[in-house]
Order: C-alpha cells, then sequence, then structure tokens
C-alpha cells in the first residue's frame, strides 16, 4: 500500500519553466510575507484580530482581500490566454502547448467565477448589510468565520494545483463525457472538484446567513418596505444561493461518485447520461449569474441615489423587478445550450422566457436614470463606475437578448461572441459594481478616502480597455471563431485578437492604477480623513464612525422611513433639535473563534487527500473538522461583554454628527 | 462613457469584417434565415439600446452638481406614469423580439426538413477524436475531415459522436448541432452557392481540439457524381476494425476517404457507446425478489 | 452558534406586534429559521438527486430494474423504524420542554436505537444488492438508486451522530438555552428526513415496483 496515494516527485511538473516559475514566485512571496509578519511580530495581533474574529465587518473586509489577489490571479491567465492567441495563428503553435492552455482557460474561469467575483460580492455583502440593518452582526457569526475559512481553502487547493499536479483540462463548467475519468485521468477535475465542494459548502452557509440576518434581525421599525435596495439585493442573491448552490454540489457530487467508485451518471456506458450533467449544471448556473449580479445592482441603486442626491427612483418598482429576476432565473436554464437539438417549442419557450428576464432589467436601467434626472449628480468615482456600468451593460444585455434567440444562438454559440457577451455583462455589471462599492464603502471600512485621482486613471484604463479587448471578440464571434482555440489557421482573424491583447494590457495599467490608488491612499490617510458621513449619505452604515466599533452602534436605531438617515437629516435641520444627551449599556459582542481557521485547515488536509487517493489523510482530515466543531458545541461562553463606559469612550471619540 | 459610440462604431467595422467569412456571409437558405433574424432581433433592440445610451450620458451630464441651469428635484421619486412607462418599453420589446424568437425557432429548428423538389442528401456524422467522419450511407462511401456537397441539394445531416461532446459548425451554411455519443441528433442544411466553406467543432473537446476542422466543399451536383465515382474507387474500407483504428486519438488528419462502408455502421457507433462492451456486466443477475 | 441580538431572551414565548419593526428577533427565532433555511436547501438538494434518479429509471444498461430488485416487505419494516423514530423525537421534544432529564434519555435511546435499525436494514438491502452484481457500477439506475437512497442514509448516519453529541451535552451542560436551541435543531432535522424518506419510498420503491 502506497502511503501517499497517486503523489510522487512527478506531480510537480520540473521540466516546465513557466509553471515552475509562477508557483515558485507565489511560494517566495507568501513565504516573505509570512516572514515578515513574524518578525515584526504581527502575528498575534492577527491571530486575535483578523483570523478568530467572527466580526462580520472583518469577515467582509478578508473576503475582499482574497478576491482582489484572485483577480490578480485570474488576470495573469487572461493575459497569458491573449497573448497566445495573438501569436497563434497559421502554422504558430504559440507558446503555450495545448495541454497547458487548456488547463489557463478552466483555471481562469474558475478562479474569476467562484474566487473573484464570488468572495468580492461576499465580502460586500458582509461588510455592508448588517450596517444598512442596522444591526451589530450577522445571524450566526461564527458559521460566517467557518464560511469565509471554506472559501480560503478552495482558493488555496486551486492554487495548489499550479505546483503539485494539475488544474482540469475541462473547461470551467466541466462538462462531461470530457471530465470523466476516461477522458481526463489525471487529477486537475479532481482538483476542481473539491476545490468548488468546498467552497461551495462554504457559500452555501453564508447564504443561509444572509437569509436569516435580513429577513430576522433588523433594527427596529425597519419594515421590508424601509430596507435599503441592497439589503433587499443581497436578499435575493442569498435566496438564490441557498435554492441554486444544492443542485450544484448535487451535480459535483455525482460526477465525484462517477470518477472515484466507477458510478455511471454520465459516463458513455452504463447508459450514463452526460446531457443532465449538463441541464443540472446550468440550473445552477443561470441563477448563479444573478447571485454574482444583482448586488451589483443594489451598489449601483446606492451610489447613484447618494450622489444625485435623491431617493431611488421608483424604489418599489425596483424591488419588484429584483425579486421577479430571482425567481425567473430559474427558468431560463435551458438557453445554455440551444445547439442541443430540443424541439422548437421547448427551445421557444426558453428563449422567451430569457427575454422576459430582461424586463426587470430594463426597468431598472430606466430607475437608475429616473434616479440622476433632477438629481445634482457630483462625478466621484463611484459614480464613474455606475454611468461606465450603465451604458456597458446595455450593450451586453442586448447582446444577451440577441443569443436568446434560438436561431441566432445557433450561430453565435460558444463562438467569441459569447466570451465577449458574458465578459460584458460580468465585468460591465457585476466588476464594476464592485469597483464602484469598493470605492464607496472603503472609507467606512477604514476611515479615509481612496484617493480620486488614481481612482479616475483606473476607471477610465478599465473602461477604455474593456471595449478594446472585447468589441473585437463580438467581431470575431461573427467571423465564425469559436472559443479555447489554442491555436488557429485564419490569418484574417489576427489583426483582431492582437486588438484584443493591446486591451488587456490597457486593462492591466487600471489594475496597476487601483494597486497605485490604494498605495497612495493608506500614504496620504491623514489628508484623506473622513468622519462619519463622507458622502452625505441615506442610509444607516454612514450613521456610525468610521470605522464601526465591534458593536456597530451603541444604541441601536430607530428607523421611521426608507433612507432613514438622510430623513433624520433633513428632520434635524428644520426643526433644529439639540442632539439629546445619550446613555450607554453594556453590549455583548461575539466571542473570537478559531473554529473557522481550524476548519479550513482540515478541510485543506481532507480535499488535497481526496484529489491524490491518500485515504488515510482524507480521513484525518474529516475526523479533524468533526472534533473541531464538537469542541465548539462544548465550549461554555460564547459572547464577552463590552462595558458601558468604554463604548462611552468610544462615542466620545468619535463622534457621530446625526444619530438615528 | 463616449465611448458607446465608439462601442457602436465597432460592432459597425465587425459587420464589415464579418462579411468575409462567418455567419453574416451565408452560402444557404438556413444560414441565410438565421442572419435575417439575428438581424432582426438586433435592430428591434438597437432602437431601444441607443437612445438609453444618450439619454444616460445625457442626463447624467445635464444634472452636474455645477450646472446652475438644472433644477433640483430631491423629492422626484415616483411617478405612476413613468412607472408605466419603465415597465411598458422594455415589455413591448421583449414582446417582439420575443415573437421574432419563437416564430423563428419553429422556422429554422434543426430537425426540420427543407422545402425543396430535390431529393435531400443523406449524411451521417460521427466526431472522433480529433476530426471529422461524413458517412454518405446511400452512395456507400465516407470522408475524413471533407464534406463534400452538391449545390442546391438539401442535406439531411443524422450526428453522433464516437466519445466527448462535440459541436457540429459551418457558419455559413447554418445553425450548429451538438454531436453526442450514444444519441442522434439531426440537421438540415443546404448550399446555394458552390465554394469552399470553413466547417469546425464548436464545443472544447480536448487536446486536439483546435485542429478539429474540416472543410465543406459544395460543388455543382456533376463534380460530386464524379467525387462519388473516384471514391468509390480508391481509399481502404470502413468496417469495425478500421472504424476502431480511426477512432483513437489522432488531430489534424490529412483528409482521405473510404471507398466502402460496412453496413449499419453508424449504428454500432451510436449502440456501442450506449452500452458497457463489459461482457461480465451485460449478464443479467438473478432477481433477488426471486431468491426470497 | 452564536446570535448578535439587543433584545434579551426571556421575553421569547410573548406574541410581538408587528414582527417587522421589532427590531431583532430572538436567539431562538433565529436560530430555528435559519435551521429551516438549511432543511429547505438541503431538500433541494435531494431534489437534483430525485430529478437525475428519474432521469436514469430506465437506463437499466441490460441490468436488473427496481422491479426485480427491491424487497418491500424490509422496506416497510425500515419505513415504520423511521417513522416510529420520528414519532419518538417527538416525545423527546415534549421531555426536553418539561425538563425532564431521564424521559429525555429513554426517549432518545428509542430514537437512536429505530434509527440504527433503519440504516441495518438499508445496508443489508445494499449488501445484498451487491452481492448478486448489483451494485453502483453496475447501470446509471443503479448509480442513482444507491446515490438517492444512501444520501439518505448518510443523512440518518449523521442525525445518529448528532443525537449521541447532543445527549452529553445534555449530560454535561443540563438544558441551557444552547443546548436547547440545538436540541429543536436536532428535531427539525430528523423530521425533515422522514419528509424526505416518504417522498423517498413512493417515488423510489412503491413506483419503482409498480412500473
Amino acid at each position: 500500500m502506497n502511503l501517499l496515494g497517486k503523489l510522487d516527485w512527478s506531480a510537480i511538473p520540473l521540466d516546465q519553466p513557466i509553471i515552475m516559475g509562477a508557483s515558485g514566485g507565489m511560494v517566495l512571496v507568501i513565504v516573505a510575507i509570512l516572514s515578515w509578519v513574524t518578525l515584526k511580530g504581527y502575528v498575534p495581533y492577527l491571530w486575535r484580530e483578523w483570523i478568530t474574529s467572527v466580526d462580520h465587518k472583518r469577515i467582509g473586509i478578508m473576503y475582499i482581500i482574497l478576491a482582489l489577489i484572485m483577480l490578480l490571479r485570474g488576470f495573469a491567465d487572461a493575459i497569458m490566454m491573449r497573448a497566445q492567441q495573438a501569436v497563434a495563428a497559421g502554422g504558430a503553435q504559440g507558446y503555450l502547448p495545448p495541454e497547458h492552455f487548456d488547463q489557463i482557460f478552466s483555471a481562469h474561469g474558475t478562479i474569476m467565477i467562484f474566487f473573484m467575483a464570488m468572495p468580492f460580492v461576499i465580502g460586500m455583502m458582509n461588510f455592508v448589510v448588517p450596517l444598512q440593518l442596522g444591526v451589530r452582526d450577522m445571524a450566526f457569526p461564527t458559521l460566517n468565520s467557518v464560511a469565509l475559512g471554506l472559501t480560503a481553502s478552495g482558493i488555496l487547493l486551486t492554487n495548489i494545483s499550479l505546483a503539485v499536479g494539475e488544474f482540469s483540462k475541462a473547461g470551467w463548467v466541466a462538462y462531461p463525457p470530457l471530465s470523466e475519468l476516461q477522458y481526463s485521468p489525471g487529477v486537475g477535475v479532481d482538483y476542481y472538484l473539491w476545490a468548488l465542494q468546498i467552497s461551495g459548502v462554504g457559500t452555501l452557509m453564508t447564504g443561509i446567513n444572509f437569509v436569516a440576518t435580513v429577513l430576522k434581525t433588523r433594527a427596529p421599525g425597519m419594515s421590508y418596505m424601509r430596507m435599503p435596495v441592497f439589503c433587499w439585493t443581497s436578499l435575493a442573491a442569498n435566496l438564490l444561493i441557498v435554492a441554486a448552490f444544492p443542485v450544484l454540489t448535487a451535480t459535483l457530487a455525482m460526477l465525484l461518485l462517477d470518477r472515484y467508485l466507477g458510478f455511471h451518471f454520465f459516463t458513455i456506458d452504463g447508459q450514463g447520461n452526460a446531457m443532465m450533467y449538463v441541464n443540472l449544471f446550468w440550473v445552477w448556473g443561470h441563477p448563479e449569474v444573478y447571485i454574482l449580479v444583482l448586488p451589483a445592482f443594489g451598489i449601483f441603486s446606492e451610489v447613484v441615489s447618494t450622489f444625485s442626491g435623491k431617493p431611488l427612483f421608483g424604489y418599489r418598482s425596483m424591488v419588484a423587478a429584483t425579486m421577479a429576476i430571482c425567481v425567473l432565473s430559474f427558468i431560463v436554464w435551458l438557453h445554455h445550450f440551444f445547439t442541443m437539438g430540443a424541439s422548437a417549442n421547448v427551445n421557444g419557450f426558453f428563449g422567451v422566457m430569457t427575454m422576459i428576464i430582461a424586463v426587470p432589467t430594463g426597468v431598472k436601467v430606466f430607475n437608475w436614470l429616473f434616479t440622476m434626472y433632477g438629481g445634482r449628480i457630483r462625478f466621484t468615482v463611484p459614480v464613474l463606475w455606475s454611468i461606465g456600468f450603465m451604458v456597458t451593460f446595455v450593450i451586453g444585455g442586448m447582446t444577451g437578448v440577441l443569443m436568446a434567440v434560438p436561431p441566432a444562438d445557433f450561430q453565435l454559440h460558444n463562438s467569441l461572441f459569447l466570451i465577449a457577451h458574458f465578459h460584458n455583462v460580468i465585468i460591465g455589471g457585476t466588476v464594476f459594481g464592485l469597483m464602484a462599492g469598493y470605492n464607496y464603502w472603503f472609507p467606512k471600512a477604514f476611515g479615509f478616502k481612496l484617493d480620486e485621482r488614481w481612482g479616475r486613471i483606473s476607471f477610465w484604463c478599465w473602461l477604455i480597455g474593456f471595449y478594446v479587448a472585447f468589441m473585437p471578440l463580438y467581431a470575431l464571434g461573427l467571423m465564425g471563431m469559436t472559443r479555447r482555440m489554442q491555436h488557429y489557421d485564419v490569418a484574417s482573424w489576427q489583426p483582431w485578437l492582437v486588438a484584443a491583447a493591446v486591451g488587456v494590457v490597457i486593462i492591466l495599467a487600471g489594475i496597476v492604477s487601483q494597486v497605485i490608488q490604494l498605495v497612495v491612499s493608506v500614504r496620504d490617510r491623514d489628508r484623506l480623513k473622513v468622519t462619519a458621513d463622507p458622502w452625505n449619505g441615506r442610509t444607516l452604515e454612514w450613521a456610525t464612525a468610521s470605522p464601526p466599533p465591534a458593536w456597530n452602534f451603541a444604541v441601536l436605531p430607530q428607523v421611521r422611513d426608507l433612507d432613514a438617515l438622510w430623513n433624520k437629516k433633513q428632520r434635524e435641520r428644520t426643526q433644529a433639535q439639540p442632539a439629546q444627551e445619550r446613555k450607554f449599556e453594556p453590549i455583548e459582542v461575539p466571542k473570537n473563534s478559531a473554529t473557522g481557521f481550524i476548519v479550513a485547515f482540515f478541510s485543506v488536509v481532507a480535499g488535497f487527500a481526496m484529489i491524490w487517493h491518500i485515504w488515510w489523510m482524507a480521513g484525518v482530515g474529516v475526523i479533524g473538522i468533526f472534533l473541531t466543531m464538537l469542541a465548539f458545541a462544548f465550549r461554555d461562553e460564547e459572547e464577552i461583554e463590552i462595558p458601558a463606559e468604554q463604548i462611552a469612550r468610544f462615542e466620545r471619540a468619535n463622534p457621530v454628527e446625526i444619530a438615528v | 462613457m463616449r465611448y458607446g459610440l465608439v462601442a457602436a462604431v465597432l460592432i459597425g467595422v465587425a459587420t464589415l469584417g464579418g462579411c468575409a467569412e462567418g455567419v453574416l456571409d451565408p452560402k444557404g437558405p438556413i444560414a441565410a434565415a438565421d442572419r435575417q433574424i439575428l438581424l432582426n432581433s438586433l435592430g428591434i433592440m438597437l432602437a431601444i439600446v441607443i437612445p438609453v445610451i444618450v439619454a444616460t450620458l445625457g442626463v447624467a451630464f445635464w444634472f452636474r452638481a455645477s450646472n446652475e441651469r438644472a433644477r433640483y428635484r430631491p423629492d422626484f421619486a415616483y411617478s405612476g406614469r413613468l412607472e408605466m412607462l419603465v415597465w411598458s418599453i422594455p415589455a413591448m420589446t421583449v414582446f417582439l423580439v420575443g415573437g421574432v424568437a419563437w416564430v423563428g425557432s419553429h422556422e429554422v429548428s434543426p430537425r426540420k426538413p427543407i422545402v425543396s423538389t430535390v431529393k435531400p442528401l443523406r449524411v451521417q456524422v460521427a466526431s472522433l477524436d480529433w476530426k471529422w467522419l461524413f458517412i454518405y450511407p446511400d452512395q456507400g462511401v465516407a470522408s475524413v475531415n471533407r464534406l463534400i456537397v452538391p449545390v442546391g441539394t438539401p442535406v439531411s445531416l443524422e450526428l453522433t459522436s464516437s466519445g466527448v461532446m462535440n459541436s457540429f459548425f459551418v457558419p455559413q451554411l447554418g445553425s450548429q448541432i451538438y454531436t453526442m455519443a450514444g444519441m442522434i441528433t439531426r440537421l438540415h442544411l443546404q448550399a446555394d452557392h458552390s465554394g469552399t466553406y470553413r466547417g469546425f467543432s464548436a464545443q472544447f473537446s480536448g487536446e486536439g481540439f483546435a485542429d478539429m476542422h474540416f472543410d465543406a466543399d459544395a460543388v455543382p451536383d456533376e463534380k460530386f457524381a464524379q467525387w462519388i465515382d473516384v471514391a468509390r474507387g480508391a481509399g481502404p474500407e470502413l468496417d469495425g476494425k478500421s472504424y476502431a483504428q480511426l477512432a483513437k486519438p489522432s488531430a489534424a488528419v490529412a483528409p482521405f476517404t473510404y471507398r466502402s462502408v460496412a453496413p449499419g455502421l453508424f449504428n454500432s457507433i451510436l449502440v456501442s457507446e450506449m452500452q458497457s462492451d463489459d461482457a461480465m456486466c451485460r449478464k443479467d443477475p438473478t432477481s433477488m425478489r426471486a431468491e426470497k | 452558534m452564536n446570535v448578535a441580538v439587543a433584545v434579551d431572551d426571556k421575553v421569547r414565548y410573548e406574541a410581538r406586534p408587528s414582527a417587522g419593526e421589532a427590531g431583532p428577533a430572538t436567539k431562538r427565532v433565529v436560530v430555528g429559521y435559519g435551521f429551516w433555511v438549511f432543511l429547505l436547501s438541503d431538500i433541494v438538494m435531494f431534489s437534483a438527486i430525485f430529478a437525475a434518479y428519474a432521469v436514469l429509471n430506465h437506463a437499466t444498461a441490460g441490468g436488473p430494474s427496481g422491479v426485480q430488485l427491491f424487497n418491500q416487505r424490509s422496506v416497510a419494516i425500515e419505513t415504520g423504524c423511521l417513522l416510529a423514530s420520528s414519532y419518538t423525537c417527538g416525545l423527546m421534544s415534549l421531555a426536553i420542554g418539561s425538563r425532564r432529564y431521564a424521559a429525555t434519555y429513554w426517549a432518545a435511546l428509542i430514537t437512536f436505537v429505530l434509527g440504527a435499525l433503519f440504516l441495518a436494514l438499508e445496508l443489508r438491502e445494499f449488501a445484498g444488492m451487491i452481492a448478486i452484481g448489483a451494485g453502483p457500477q453496475r447501470s446509471a439506475f443503479l448509480s442513482a438508486f444507491f446515490t438517492l437512497v444512501g444520501c439518505h442514509g448518510l443523512h440518518v448516519t449523521a442525525g445518529l451522530v448528532w443525537l449521541v453529541v447532543m445527549m452529553a451535552q445534555v449530560a454535561v451542560k443540563g438544558f441551557r438555552q444552547t443546548v436547547e436551541r440545538r436540541l429543536l435543531c436536532f428535531s427539525l432535522f430528523w423530521h425533515a428526513l422522514d419528509i424526505v424518506w416518504v417522498w423517498l419510498f413512493t417515488v423510489v420503491y412503491l413506483m419503482g415496483v409498480l412500473s
């Protein structure tokens, strides 16, 4: 019996300079950071204040840090792909052989969807939603920390695949039979599957946590129709997580059973049905698109309304549209494979349903437009992202509806037109939204604004880079270029692909400007320092200090209407009441817990062991997780009390202009 | 922001660029119908999308904080009439495009035979790792990586796969369709002009995928008959054994023909993938209930 | 699990005016609610496997079908065990409500034994099928069968482990609020497994034998 399963020295691709360079560099950076942290003596601080923290704000920030790092990783993949396709024309093979190119596009898709966009969105919701709801934490703070740990585990496993073994070569959707053992005998697909299963459990926990938080813990007086729109879109996104992620878990579990135990769900022999995977995958996959974009819609709503100095136009319409999208997103999945050969009625039905989703989405665009109408728009960086979004997203939406027309899709399916379309909506929608949110809420999280100038430079680079990179792909799709080509023989495609590569370089400039923006802002933090309400905000997160204390609100706000803070400000101004002397009571906050970290550690152990068939180690991992949870269940203290004096001291030091 | 305009221009340029070859340069009735539907839908939507982009930029510019002439209306948050408008504009658009989609998907359903006085040519297609096998059952020949069809004759295709899923696609002739092991999909195409069109797999299928393309030659009837004659006179036979040889993974295979095809070979590709070839597995175990 | 709420727990049984505006709900409500949401997600996962089973129901690849394999008598006993265990689980909840330790332990013990019996019967059925060559590797239908029924069995196993842990908690910590909330979640879980089984019994065993 081999104690290390399939693992041996051949798993490390020592003969591949690019891979070894990349993974070696990554290991060096990690070691450098770890030793710097250790030498500086920051470990206890990090452990106490961050790693074991169950504070939703800290967890949110950690999610976003993870997402930004993964953005760099996924973007590196993108640059490599664009470079390869820019050179591999005619007889040329480029610099990436198929086995490497195939891993890169699979990793790019997997990382960008699951490990960049998802953690970014979840991090944003984590930081903002409890503050907007006017409460002190999530419904289940420790569960939140465990969810973060599991997401990080999935990310870690995906990145380990760079150095040890390989990543999937079957695309980010991993359709069988290609992803079955028969056609993908290596560990690549196993890395993909276990990384997604582990982080998927974390995502499901997040979903449950947010649904319970939004529906059951809100500040006194905050009825549903007084909830900020971002809370509504977060609720919708998390309902989708709860309803869609279990389907992904089940589907990937079936593929795992096929690969590990010789089951026949999707195999060619044993009468398995590969198209069932495709159906089930997209039953999850289409709601996933809205999980990513609905919170972004929420961010735009907040940003547009705040910086126009107006309430959101048609709030009820917005809520109705959000919930309509939430429901409709479950009955459109077949549009991802009209070319399967279904009957005209089936294709027609799903085509029309898909278009119907465009109605509530269109309503949202109009409502943002009317929110700006009659406003006094301050062109800050978040507003630039929002307007960039509105213009870009309608183009992406249009090409999406175009592809929902089955005959058009017969011609465009799997072409670069499709690639251009979904980057158009995911970058133009989700990423732009997250960038807007990042600039908008940064001062709340850290107490100082991000530098405006570099923010603008970054925005323009991203916007121009996006158009230069993806408009050529629309053209190429119409010219009949299909996706995932390691090389091609049609010389007339090359100029377009070179243009696209230039676009990616411009986006790179945008990302570099963002890094500079962060560095400059940290350097000039005294100049950029803000108080509680730097943007003249409307919602409750601006009614507490920046950064907020662990307990968020010394006294829970009393909500009387939508845009609670704004209206309160108006009242204070007109009635000129003196701020009353406030009395504070002790507050209980949840106690730190290492559970999340330890569970994450053991799930990496278990996942890695399963990938390499090291069964004893998988057992160690699973038992470790169980014992950790057992220990957590038996602990005595769950909360610590913060004395009233400490709260009063904090409130005196960080006065809030107007308390709600 | 003004890059919306650039985008529109780029799409325009793309349209021109696409004319060289590809989906905007159809050479048959199905491709032409697909293109017409695509352009109709695009036209309907541009009628709403362009005004929205212009309005967004215009409103954002006019209501900038520094513009003294713009009227600030901090309480303008609801208007029943506007709400009506806001819901009905997208609804109307979708109603129109939805109609196009519904009618279109019936009109060019891949399963629907092409109405024609000419008797259709039957072709059986199998995607292999990583090449295409075209069987002409009525002519008794087969061809690898080259599809040859007579101009003006409807082609009735039956498609399957030896293993991994692929998608059969000749953009200038029309719709693509998946090829799946153990299943048959059907597609009807027709070429109206002679020429050589690029065909390929549009569904990623593994390492040799990039080379999985073929030439679809549309030739006049006489030439097609000629080609059949030549094919019948040369090349190996396609039977179970030579098929097994062909099915082994290989990429960038130069086109060649088989002079004859064993009867029922296509069905055996289909069936062999449906069941396990392990003889032990096939035996029916005795019923558990009967034992008790 | 922690819940950050400002309202104290003593008023938890009182009806509140206009729940939406009363501020954060009590821990008991939040925990119960969160667990309900989890159960719904679990049922969604079962639905996906049910869907797979329905698709592959006739994909026997020349192997045995449900009619040939299923033994209704054994399944009927399994069903009886599980339903009875749900009843005793209900009795346990009553005992917890009135803070009676002995009754709680007894009800838990019976629940555990019935659950274990269910599991043993299920495993015997599986072993019998595998022994005659009708294991999950035989056909897509059997893969789906073993996954669907096995997934439920795995849930029952998890439930049994959970029950043991909870009894240990009752013994060590007594009926404190955290323990009581977890017991509430456990009983929700156990009843949900029953509901899933009723579906499973109908779709797999009854309809499988009819067709």
